[in-house]
């Protein structure tokens, strides 16, 4: 939808966008073809090709379309696919990372914190545990995280209990490696925490 | 070449990103509510067992297991 989207507003790239679309139809037709001539009773199997969806095209550098395209993908689900936004905030090391569409393509390591996606008056957050995330050129923006739960879903008591317990763990620990486990698990609840009541 | 400046303190105890990035992970699911929470625990339940190999022969394997016997 997006392609054709774009395809209308830049017409004079109309034959650059088109032509990747046609390369790969290309290759999917050779297979078929090889196919039907070997086993011509038997269903073609679906290639990957077949379910690849185009992406919309990075040439698109002339004009910036007016909403993002968010895809958010965690280790057990596909969170958002192509998500229309106005603006999403990340959680990057470098701090809250605002991308607006026509933000200058970009890779960064997110830590533990709030992603909020904002699309007209509402806004969609989820805790995302670490990840990363890729700005395209063309506005499109791929979020990966280990873990990314919309923030109705976290339970503030747990969070308090383990705010405790983790700075217990890390006044009696003894070794780096404990210093370091104790210290990421104040990191991470320390953030749940601002990100309840933020 | 310049060598790496700051590095995270993590990596400094010796810990490898994967570690961190699950260990965050863990403590983010132990965090949800109720069943959210165990079904989280559950996806990430694993069940294998390991057997080394001496001398071109496999030893006794060891089974490492989340689920209850």
């Amino acid at each position: 939808m997006l392609r054709r989207a774009t395809t209308r507003i830049l017409s004079h790239r109309r034959h650059c966008s088109t032509a990747e679309a046609l390369k790969v139809t290309a290759a999917d037709d050779l297979f078929m073809a090889a196919w039907k001539r070997t086993m011509p009773n038997l269903d073609p199997p679906k290639t990957p090709l077949s379910f690849l969806q185009p992406r919309p095209s990075t040439a698109s550098a002339a004009s910036i379309p007016s909403k993002m395209t968010i895809n958010l993908v965690s280790s057990c689900s596909s969170g958002l696919s192509n998500k229309q936004a106005h603006m999403v905030i990340v959680p990057a090391t470098t701090g809250q990372m605002g991308i607006l569409p026509g933000h200058v393509a970009s890779i960064s390591e997110l830590k533990p914190g709030l992603l909020s996606i904002y699309e007209g008056n509402e806004v969609t957050k989820y805790f995302i545990s670490s990840g990363f995330a890729f700005v395209h050129s063309n506005s499109v923006a791929d979020i990966i995280a280990a873990e990314a739960v919309p923030i109705e879903q976290v339970d503030p008591s747990s969070v308090q209990k383990g705010l405790a317990e983790f700075t217990q763990k890390l006044s009696t620990a003894s070794t780096d490696l404990e210093k370091a486990e104790a210290q990421i698990g104040l990191d991470v609840l320390s953030a749940l925490n601002s990100s309840l009541s933020g | 070449m310049t060598s790496n400046a700051a590095v995270p303190f993590w990596r400094a105890a010796g810990m490898t990103y994967i570690t961190y990035s699950n260990l965050c992970a863990n403590l983010v699911r132990q965090c949800l509510k109720e069943p959210y929470r165990s079904e989280a625990l559950n996806r990430e339940k694993v069940h294998f067992s390991i057997s080394k190999w001496a001398e071109g022969k496999p030893e006794k394997p060891t089974i490492r297991s989340d689920t209850p016997e």
